[in-house]
């Protein structure tokens, strides 16, 4: 009974709640479950898709408010962002993706910092993207932990999908301590997140201890890396440089844990390593500018992962300048000119992206069940001249 | 003599880059962007120069032909504000520099310059940052292949290397002392600047002046005069529309020629910027803020300027946008409500007419150099690739060759264009 009363509550106060259903014609639709469906229809009932089909083989009820693009996708799933706690001004007041008062502070959540106002989000969520994958971003040895949100609501909780999804860490210069603090090398980044996982592992050991004055006082940092030593929290381990990514290969081995890489610049250099180890990438933006860190990286990454069969998912990222954050619509575009075809690309930024992210329950394709994201378009989505001309989270048509 | 001479190296100089047996493309889709596009058309080209385009030209006997059906033709790309090449301007020891030169300072090897040719730009305004009121000479170079700047140098008819002033206002050049702390301490600085110019050009001029009473040489006042007659256009950093209002202000005292760069407040003040006159070279970014004075920077920037009949073009602003993606910049303007024939101009006669250079480059019309870009598609399609770029004449790109097709795309060695020095760096700290 009082789940009952939970349900009808969430009902009345989620963003859905005031929209009515609806039905979406598409002169194609790709459901990122099978085959694409020409003169497509989609039914959302109460915030979900309650039936797919070919337009004409779906009953609709009567009266229902019904919408049409040429084309339509699934809501687009942003693998990896800091937008929400990175805010557009780029000020001290709207930048909390990092906090580097110390190299590792895994116990930093994500829903504490997380603006669901802000205007990056609402620009985003314009383009087709409904739900983030966002948190604490690089530039620390482990910054925090990252959530998955969708991209229409007022606050965090009316937002939230996972809200504990990984712990970033990040190998390599750009995570080096601050004003010459340590670690200053690739080795000593190593040495202290292998110690810290090791003491991690003393840490369950004793909290596990029959002997109540044996058990340690609670410690939030150690508490979040035994559900990272655990398998409960992917380590998201940002890497560019090839023997930094070989390191975080290392790292799973050493340690039995899950890890996802992120970033992945020369991963073209190691396919066969990183399909080997299982392990899957959330590549950077092709169009990430390519020096520095990222000197070697190319436009084609995403198709040699796609031909080396490695999962893999796009990424908006961090940027630290203008354009304050990018787009995945438009970064997958360019993945495609430079190679990738059309439907995987599509599921790198929607239904890989989903698997990945653990969230292939509820979002990531257009299938019974899921949650009612979509998104419209006049034409090709990633033709540079094409509109996205429609959003829908959750059954609601976003403005 | 002395002229005859100089003028006889020129001649010199320009033949070391002429191609002497006629090149006809035969086929091709040719967009001349001034004039109706040519189906199946020939651009025939000679000694650097465009010699003839159009359906049914006439091709000489001893013409190399190339067969380029279903391609595209474009004039090459004019990137009005790029920072390739390691271009390093002004220092930190004052806000105002017009003594230095951006052509001191570029590396021609750098990746940047070649990646560029890959994205098919041809002429470019390389230029020291915005951190200073002003911060040097600009050089409009081509990127021909040379080992010099010289060899990459556009000359004006005295034989000078052509090129404009970098300035700057709002909150870039705001710094400790001696940099200005205000919006009105930056005016007031450039003001001052611009009135001793104007006294030192006069004194200069002044013929009459005895010999001990005419100033001694200062370069960067030099560098000013060209500014003030209006042979070095100023090239003005600017974004929001209160600075805007600035720069036209400094220009209507002074009547220098600016261009205003990136202006990404132009839809505020589009109205007063058309009545200046002044042309705009805007950047198109995916998202809005990054820094305050970009927080209003939408993609509809230019369909703005454009509706207030301002001329503009798209600059990369390299490495904000790369420059191998040059040709979006206008096919985003486009998906934000620009018309099709205006956006390629943004790329090309717009940004030529903003460097005095239209008269050589910035459409394919007979006499202009032969500067152009064979693509397999619609410029505006992100599924177009550029396949070769043509300078004067030269191919400088071409995707069918493995080294240029790395420096295209990117990959292992595509960035690398210096020593790692971070161990050297290190041991001399110690």
């Amino acid at each position: 009974m009082s789940r009952l009363l939970l349900m009808i509550s969430c009902l009345l106060l989620a963003p859905w709640a005031a929209a009515a259903d609806l039905a979406v014609f598409a002169g194609r639709l790709y459901t990122q479950a099978g085959a694409p469906i020409d003169n497509g229809v989609v039914l959302i009932r109460g915030g979900k898709i309650v039936a797919v089909g070919r337009r004409g083989e779906v009953a609709l009820p009567p009266g229902i408010l019904t919408l049409e693009a040429a084309v339509v996708t699934p809501g687009l799933i942003d693998a990896r962002t800091v937008v929400g706690l990175s805010g557009y001004m780029n000020q001290p007041h709207d930048q909390d993706q990092l906090e580097i008062s110390a190299p590792m502070q895994p116990q930093l959540r994500a829903v504490d910092a997380y603006n669901a106002r802000e205007r990056l989000v609402d620009w985003l969520r314009e383009l087709g993207v409904t739900t983030l994958h966002t948190g604490h971003g690089p530039g620390a040895l482990i910054s925090g932990q990252t959530m998955i949100v969708k991209t229409l609501g007022n606050n965090v909780d009316e937002v939230m999908v996972k809200p504990a999804a990984m712990v970033a860490a990040h190998l390599g210069p750009g995570a080096f301590g601050a004003e010459n603090r340590s670690p200053g090398t690739r080795a000593a980044q190593i040495a202290l997140l292998r110690q810290q996982l090791i003491k991690a592992g003393e840490y369950r050991d004793q909290q596990s201890s029959r002997k109540a004055e044996a058990r340690p006082a609670r410690d939030l940092e150690m508490e979040t890396l035994v559900e990272v030593l655990a398998g409960r929290l992917p380590l998201l381990i940002t890497a560019h440089r090839e023997q930094d990514l070989r390191s975080a290969l290392r790292l799973r081995e050493e340690f039995a844990i899950r890890i996802v890489l992120d970033g992945a610049a020369e991963a073209y250099l190691m396919t066969d390593a990183i399909a080997a180890a299982g392990v899957p990438v959330l590549l950077h933006p092709p169009m990430a500018r390519q020096f520095g860190e990222l000197e070697n990286a190319s436009f084609t990454t995403a198709k040699a992962l796609h031909d080396a069969g490695i999962p893999f998912a796009l990424q908006s990222g961090f940027e630290s300048y203008v354009p304050k954050t990018r787009v995945i619509l438009w970064e997958a575009a360019i993945a495609v000119a430079y190679g990738l075809p059309f439907e995987p690309a599509l599921a790198s930024i929607s239904s890989q992206a989903a698997e990945i992210l653990g969230i292939a329950d509820r979002v990531g394709s257009i299938e019974p069940g899921k949650d009612g994201d979509l998104v419209l378009f006049d034409g090709d989505p990633f033709e540079y001249t094409s509109q996205v001309v429609g959003v829908i989270i959750e059954g609601a048509l976003a403005d | 003599m002395r002229t005859l001479i100089f003028a006889v190296l020129c001649a010199a100089a320009v033949q070391a880059h002429a191609q002497e047996r006629p090149i006809a493309f035969v086929g091709a889709t040719l967009i001349p962007i001034e004039g109706e596009v040519i189906e199946n058309g020939t651009l025939l080209v000679q000694s650097g120069r465009i010699v003839a385009l159009g359906a049914a030209i006439d091709i000489p006997a001893n013409a190399e032909l190339r067969p380029v059906e279903g391609r595209v033709i474009l004039p090459g790309l004019v990137d009005t504000h790029s920072h390739i090449g390691q271009v390093a301007g002004a220092d930190m020891s004052g806000p105002i520099q017009p003594d230095v030169r951006a052509l001191d300072a570029i590396n021609v090897r750098h990746a940047g310059m070649l990646k560029a040719r890959a994205g098919g730009i041809t002429t470019v305004n390389i230029m020291p940052g915005s951190g200073h009121l002003l911060s040097g000479q600009t050089v409009y170079l081509k990127l021909r292949e040379g080992n010099s700047i010289e060899d990459l140098a556009i000359r004006l008819d005295d034989g000078s290397l052509a090129g404009g002033i970098k300035m700057a206002n709002g909150t870039n050049p705001l710094r400790p002392t001696p940099f200005p702390g205000t919006r009105g301490k930056s005016a007031a600085l450039m003001r001052a600047h611009l009135v001793s110019a104007q006294e030192y050009c006069a004194k200069v001029a002044d013929r009459k002046l005895a010999a001990d009473k005419r100033p001694p040489r200062n370069l960067g006042l030099e560098a000013m005069c060209e500014a003030l007659d209006g042979r070095r256009i100023v090239h003005h950093h600017t974004h929001r529309h209160d600075d805007v209002l600035t720069v036209l202000r400094l220009a209507r005292e002074f009547d220098l020629r600016v261009v205003l760069h990136h202006v990404s407040e132009a839809g505020l003040v589009a109205r007063e910027i058309a009545e200046a006159g002044a042309m705009a070279s805007i950047i198109h970014i995916d998202s809005p803020g990054g820094k305050l004075e970009a927080m209003h920077l939408l993609p509809d920037n230019g369909l703005r300027l454009a509706q207030a009949g301002v001329l503009f073009a798209y600059h990369t602003d390299d490495p904000i946008t790369d420059s191998r993606l040059f040709l979006r910049s206008a096919a985003m303007g486009v998906r934000f409500g620009l018309d099709r024939d205006t956006a390629l101009a943004t790329l090309t006669l717009n940004g030529a007419k903003m460097l005095d250079l239209e008269q050589r480059v910035g459409s394919l019309s007979p006499g202009k150099d032969a500067d152009f870009v064979i693509l397999d598609g619609d410029p505006l399609s992100v599924y177009t690739r550029v396949l070769e770029t043509w300078i004067e004449g030269r191919q400088v790109f071409d995707l069918a060759d493995p080294a240029h097709a790395l420096l295209a795309t990117g990959g292992y060695g595509a960035g690398r264009d210096s020593v790692a020095t971070e161990v050297i760096q290190l041991e001399a700290m110690q």
